[in-house]
C-alpha cells in the first residue's frame, strides 16, 4: 500500500517494546552468567549423568533402561546447584519474555508501516536478533547448553543496542525498488538464515575454546572446564548450520530473481551479492570439511566461525561503508 | 573424492618418458579431484572474490574506479595491472573457478558410477563383531527370535533391508536408509555445474544498454548500438543482430510521501515487437519499478527519471527555437537538477560567426522552487512550483571541436579562454523570460519528464534459474536426509528359556553428528520390542 500513512502511535509502542526487550535480555544475560559461573559443579554432574546413560546403552544395558542415579552429591554442592539451576531457569524465562516483547516490537512496526518490518537496517537487525534468540531457545530444549545462553545473548544485546541507537530509523514506507513481494521472501530468508547462523558462530567459538582447553587444561582453565563436551558444541553448530544453509541458499536465489526484475540482471557482483557469495562458499567449505579426513573438528569450527565473521561483515560493512545497490539500508 | 595418493615407492629403474607423463597426469588428476583440493579451491574462490567487495569495480562504477586508481598512485596502478578492478573477469579468478570445475567433474563422474552401483546393491553383510561399531546395544529378552525379528521388520519399515542367516543359527537384518541423500547431493553438484556453464555462456551472449527517452511520446527502437546512450555487449555480441522492437514513452509520474520520499514511479508506454512491427500495431504497458516489460528475448526496465526544462529562444530577427534537454538530478529524489540546454543560432552560415553566437542556458531546475536571498533551492520532489535559476552563456560552445562533451554541462575551458561569456543570469518561473543585450529573448516554458530505460538481453538466464532451483532442491535432500546403517543380530539362547540375545549396531554413513540419540531410540525399541 504505497503512500499509506505511518501509524505513529503503534511505531512508538514498537520502539518501547524493543527497548524493553533489550533490557530484559540484559537481565537474562546477567542471570545466565551467574548460572555459568556458579553452576559448574551441578552441571558437570548433569553431564556425567548423561554420559553414563549413553555408556549403559552402548555397553549393552538391561532390557529396560533404568533411570541412572546421579553421582553422590554433598549437601553443599546440591544447594549451590539448586540455586544456580533456579537462576538459570529464571534466565530462560526472562529470555522467553524478552523474545515475546521482541516479537511485539516487530509486529507493531509492521502494522505501523503497512509492510514487512525489515525494510531498513534497524528493522533488519531487529529481525535477525529475534531469529537468533528463538533458534537458541529451541537449541537449549534439545541440548544441555542452557547455561551458555549468556554467550548468545551477548552479541544479541550488542547488536540490538547498536541497532537501536546508531542505526535507528523512523518508521516510514520503503522506496519503490523495495516495494515487491520479493522483499518479503528474500529479506525474510536472509534475516532468518543470518539469525540462525549466529548460533553456530557462537557454538563454534566455544568449541574452539573447549578443545584448546582439552588439549592443554591450563588454557582457559576456569572457563573451558565449564563448557559442555566439545562434541555437544560441534553438534549444535552442525545442526543449526545445516538448517540455515539451505535457507540462506534460498534467500540468495530469491535475491537473484528479484534483482532480475528490479535491476535488470540477476547477478551483478554488487558488494552485497559478492559478500553473500563468499559467505555461501565458506559455509559450503564448512560442510565439505566435515566430510574430509583431517578437517573435522577444530578446522571445521574455524571455518564456521569465519562464515559467521563474513555474515557480520555483510551486515555492517557492506551496508554502511560500501556503496552498492543494496545500500538502501536507510541510515543517515 | 579419491583417497590421497600413496607415498611414492622407490623404483629400481626409471620409467619411460611416456609412462612418466602418464603418471604425472594421473597424479595431477587424483590430486585435483581429492576432497581436500576441492576444499582449498573453495577457500581460494572465497578469498579471490573478496577484493570485489572491497575495491571499486570497473563494471559497476567506472568513474569511481578511475578515481580510486588516480588517488592511490603506484599502488593503484599495480592493483589495476593485477586486475583487481575487474576481479570477476580476471585471469586468477577464472583460473580458480576453472580448476574447481575440473575438480567437480572429476569428483562427480566416479561418484555417479558409484551411485548407480549402490542403487542396486543390497545392504552390506552384518559385521561379525557389532560391538566395534560406533553405536552398539545388546540385551537379552524373553521373546523368541521370530517375535524379535518380526518386530524389527515392522520397526525398520522404510529402510532397505535384507535378512540373512549365519552359521550357528543366528539371524541378522542389515538395513540401510537415506539413499536419497546421495541423489540430492549429486543433483546439487550437477545443478551447480550446469549453473556455472549457463552463467558463463550467458556472459558471452548478453547485452545491456541504457537510453534516455523523453516522456512525451518519444520512442526508442532497438535497431542498433547507435540508438543507445551506453551499451555493454558480451564477448560474442557485435550489435548487428539485435532483436527488433520499439518502445514509445507516453508519460511518467512519481508519487511521494509528505517527507518527500518516493513511493512509486510509473510510466505508460506502448511497444511493438515481432509481427506487430509489420502491422504497425502498438500495445500498451504500464512500466513500473520491479515490473519490466518482457519481450521475446529482451527486457525493458524503468531505471531512472528526471526533468527536461523547456526553453524557447526568440532571436532579434523573430526566429524561434524550442528545446527540451534532460537535466540531471543532483540528489536522489530530484529536488534540484542541473544541466545545460544548448542552441545554435539560426540563419547564420559562416561557421566563425556562428561560433560567436551560440547560446547555452545552464543552471539549476527545481520542481518545487524556493528562493532564499535570490538563491534557488528545492523544496521537494513534487512539481508544485517549477523554477529555474539560469546563466545564459554566449559564444563558442566548443561543439565543433571534435571532442565529445557532457550534455549536462558546458565546456569550462571555453569559459576560461574567454570564448564563452555569461550574458544574463536570472531566476525564472514558468512563462517568464529574460532579454539579452542583443534583443534575444530566453523564455522558460515549463518542464517535461524523461525516463531512463535499460534494455537487457540474456538468453541463458532461464537455464540458470532452472539449475539454481535444482541445486536448491538437491541441497535440501542432501542435508535433510540422513544416511544410516543398522544391523540386528538375533541369537537364540543356548537352551530353551534362557532368552534371546539381541545385538544392534549402527553406523552413520555421512555426518557423525546426531545418530546418537536416534540410534539409542531405535535400539531401545528393537531390544525391548516396545514402541516409544
Ligand atoms: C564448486 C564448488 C562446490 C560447492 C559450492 C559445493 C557445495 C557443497 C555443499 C553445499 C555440500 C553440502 C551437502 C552435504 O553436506 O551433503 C556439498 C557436499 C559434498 N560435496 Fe561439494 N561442492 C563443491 C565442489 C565439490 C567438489 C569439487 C567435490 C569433490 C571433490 C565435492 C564433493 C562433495 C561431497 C563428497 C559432499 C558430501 C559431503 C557430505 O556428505 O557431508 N564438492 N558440496
Amino acid at each position: 500500500m504505497p503512500g499509506a500513512a505511518v501509524n505513529a502511535t503503534l511505531s512508538q509502542y514498537s520502539d518501547w517494546s524493543y527497548t524493553t526487550a533489550t533490557a530484559i535480555y540484559v537481565l537474562a544475560l546477567v542471570f545466565f552468567l551467574i548460572e555459568q559461573s556458579f553452576g559448574a559443579k551441578g552441571r558437570r554432574a548433569a553431564e556425567r549423568t548423561r554420559e553414563r546413560a549413553r555408556e549403559l546403552v552402548g555397553a549393552g544395558g538391561p532390557d529396560t533402561t533404568e533411570s541412572v542415579t546421579p553421582p553422590a552429591e554433598t549437601p553443599a554442592t546440591r544447594a549451590a546447584r539448586g540455586r544456580a539451576e533456579r537462576i538459570g531457569r529464571m534466565g530462560a524465562s526472562l529470555a522467553v519474555l524478552g523474545a515475546l516483547l521482541h516479537l511485539a516490537a516487530l509486529v507493531l512496526r509492521g502494522v505501523a508501516t503497512h509492510r514487512v518490518p525489515w525494510g531498513n537496517m534497524y528493522e533488519y537487525i531487529m529481525a535477525v536478533t529475534f531469529i537468533a534468540v528463538v533458534t537458541w531457545l529451541v537449541v537449549i530444549r534439545k541440548f544441555p547448553a542452557r547455561h551458555l545462553s549468556g554467550f548468545l545473548l551477548l552479541p544479541v544485546v550488542i547488536l540490538m543496542f547498536v541497532g537501536g541507537t546508531m542505526l535507528y530509523t523512523v518508521a516510514a514506507p520503503v522506496q519503490p525498488a523495495l516495494q515487491s513481494y520479493w522483499l518479503v521472501i528474500h529479506v525474510s530468508a536472509a534475516a532468518a538464515s543470518s539469525g540462525i547462523f549466529l548460533v553456530p558462530g557462537v557454538a563454534s567459538i566455544l568449541y574452539l575454546i573447549r578443545t584448546a582447553h582439552e588439549r592443554d587444561p591450563k588454557r582457559f582453565a576456569r572457563f573451558g572446564s565449564r563448557l559442555p563436551a566439545a562434541d555437544v558444541l560441534d553438534r549444535i553448530a552442525y545442526r543449526t548450520t545445516v538448517f540455515a544453509f539451505p535457507l540462506f541458499t534460498f534467500g540468495v536465489l530469491c535475491g537473484a530473481v528479484w534483482a532480475e526484475a528490479a535491476w535488470g540482471r540477476f547477478w551483478g557482483w554488487d558488494p552485497k551479492e559478492t559478500t553473500a557469495f563468499i559467505a555461501w562458499v565458506v559455509y559450503a567449505a564448512y560442510l565439505h570439511s566435515r566430510a574430509t579426513a583431517g578437517w573435522r573438528g577444530t578446522r571445521a569450527a574455524v571455518i564456521n566461525t569465519l562464515g559467521f565473521a563474513v555474515t557480520v561483515f555483510n551486515l555492517f560493512f557492506v551496508n554502511l561503508v560500501t556503496t552498492g545497490l543494496h545500500s538502501y539500508a536507510g541510515v543517515g | 573424492m579419491t583417497a590421497t595418493e600413496a607415498p611414492p615407492e622407490p623404483k629400481p629403474y626409471r620409467d619411460s618418458p611416456g609412462k612418466r607423463v602418464l603418471a604425472f597426469l594421473r597424479n595431477t588428476w587424483r590430486g585435483l579431484t581429492a576432497m581436500r583440493t576441492a576444499l582449498i579451491l573453495l577457500f581460494l574462490l572465497a578469498l579471490a572474490a573478496l577484493p570485489g567487495a572491497l575495491l571499486p569495480q570497473r563494471t559497476l562504477n567506472a568513474p569511481k574506479t578511475e578515481q580510486y586508481i588516480a588517488d592511490h598512485g603506484w599502488w593503484g596502478t599495480l592493483l589495476d595491472r593485477l586486475q583487481f578492478f575487474d576481479v570477476y573477469s580476471s585471469v586468477w579468478f577464472s583460473a580458480i573457478y576453472l580448476l574447481l570445475m575440473i575438480s567437480l567433474v572429476g569428483c562427480l563422474l566416479p561418484r555417479s558410477v558409484e551411485y548407480l552401483k549402490s542403487m542396486r546393491a543390497k545392504p552390506v553383510l552384518t559385521p561379525r563383531n557389532l560391538s566395534r561399531l560406533p553405536h552398539f546395544a545388546k540385551a537379552t529378552t524373553p521373546r523368541d527370535p521370530d517375535e524379535v525379528l518380526a518386530a524389527a521388520r515392522t520397526r525398520l519399515k522404510g529402510w532397505r533391508a535384507v535378512e540373512r542367516e549365519e552359521d550357528g543359527g543366528a539371524r541378522t537384518i542389515s538395513a540401510e536408509r537415506g539413499y536419497l541423500r546421495e541423489t540430492g547431493n549429486l543433483v546439487f553438484h550437477f545443478g551447480m555445474l550446469g549453473l556455472i556453464i549457463a552463467f558463463a555462456l550467458g556472459k558471452m551472449y548478453t547485452y545491456e544498454g541504457q537510453v534516455i527517452v523523453q516522456a512525451n511520446g518519444s520512442q526508442f527502437c532497438n535497431s542498433g548500438i547507435y540508438a543507445y546512450d551506453s551499451f555493454s555487449p558480451g564477448l560474442r555480441v557485435d550489435g548487428t543482430d539485435l532483436n527488433p522492437f520499439c518502445v514509445k514513452v507516453d508519460d511518467f509520474s512519481a508519487e511521494f510521501t509528505e517527507a518527500g520520499q518516493p513511493v512509486q514511479y510509473k510510466s505508460h508506454v506502448q511497444y511493438q515487437a515481432g509481427a506487430d512491427l509489420e502491422t504497425g500495431t502498438w500495445r500498451d504497458y504500464l512500466l513500473e519499478v520491479n515490473s519490466p516489460l518482457r519481450l521475446a528475448g529482451d527486457r525493458v526496465y524503468l531505471l531512472g527519471n528526471g526533468y527536461s526544462p523547456i526553453f524557447t529562444i526568440t532571436w532579434a530577427d523573430g526566429t524561434t527555437r524550442t528545446q527540451a534537454t534532460q537535466w540531471r538530478p543532483t540528489d536522489p529524489t530530484g529536488t534540484l537538477n542541473e544541466g545545460a540546454t544548448k542552441f545554435d543560432p539560426p540563419n547564420i552560415t559562416d561557421p566563425f560567426e556562428r561560433r560567436t553566437k551560440q547560446l547555452a542556458v545552464t543552471g539549476l531546475f527545481a520542481p518545487d522552487g524556493l528562493l532564499h536571498g535570490g538563491v534557488l533551492t528545492g523544496g521537494g520532489p513534487e512539481m508544485t512550483n517549477p523554477m529555474v535559476a539560469v546563466d545564459v552563456m554566449r559564444g563558442d560552445l566548443g561543439l565543433d571541436s571534435g571532442q565529445s562533451q557532457s550534455i549536462f554541462s558546458i565546456d569550462q575551458s571555453m569559459v576560461d579562454d574567454g570564448r564563452l561569456t555569461r550574458v544574463a543570469r536570472s531566476n525564472l518561473n514558468v512563462g517568464q523570460s529574460v532579454t539579452l543585450d542583443d534583443g534575444t529573448v530566453v523564455r522558460f516554458d515549463g518542464v517535461q519528464r524523461f525516463v531512463s530505460l535499460q534494455i537487457s538481453h540474456d538468453p541463458t538466464q532461464t537455464y540458470v534459474l532452472g539449475f539454481a532451483v535444482a541445486m536448491f532442491l538437491g541441497l535440501g535432500l542432501s542435508l535433510l536426509i540422513k544416511r544410516r546403517r543398522l544391523w540386528v543380530r538375533v541369537v537364540p539362547g543356548a537352551e530353551a528359556g534362557t532368552g534371546t540375545v539381541v545385538e544392534v549396531g549402527g553406523l552413520a554413513r555421512t555426518d557423525q553428528a546426531g545418530y546418537g540419540e536416534e540410534f539409542t531410540r531405535i535400539a531401545e525399541e528393537l531390544l525391548t520390542g516396545k514402541r516409544r
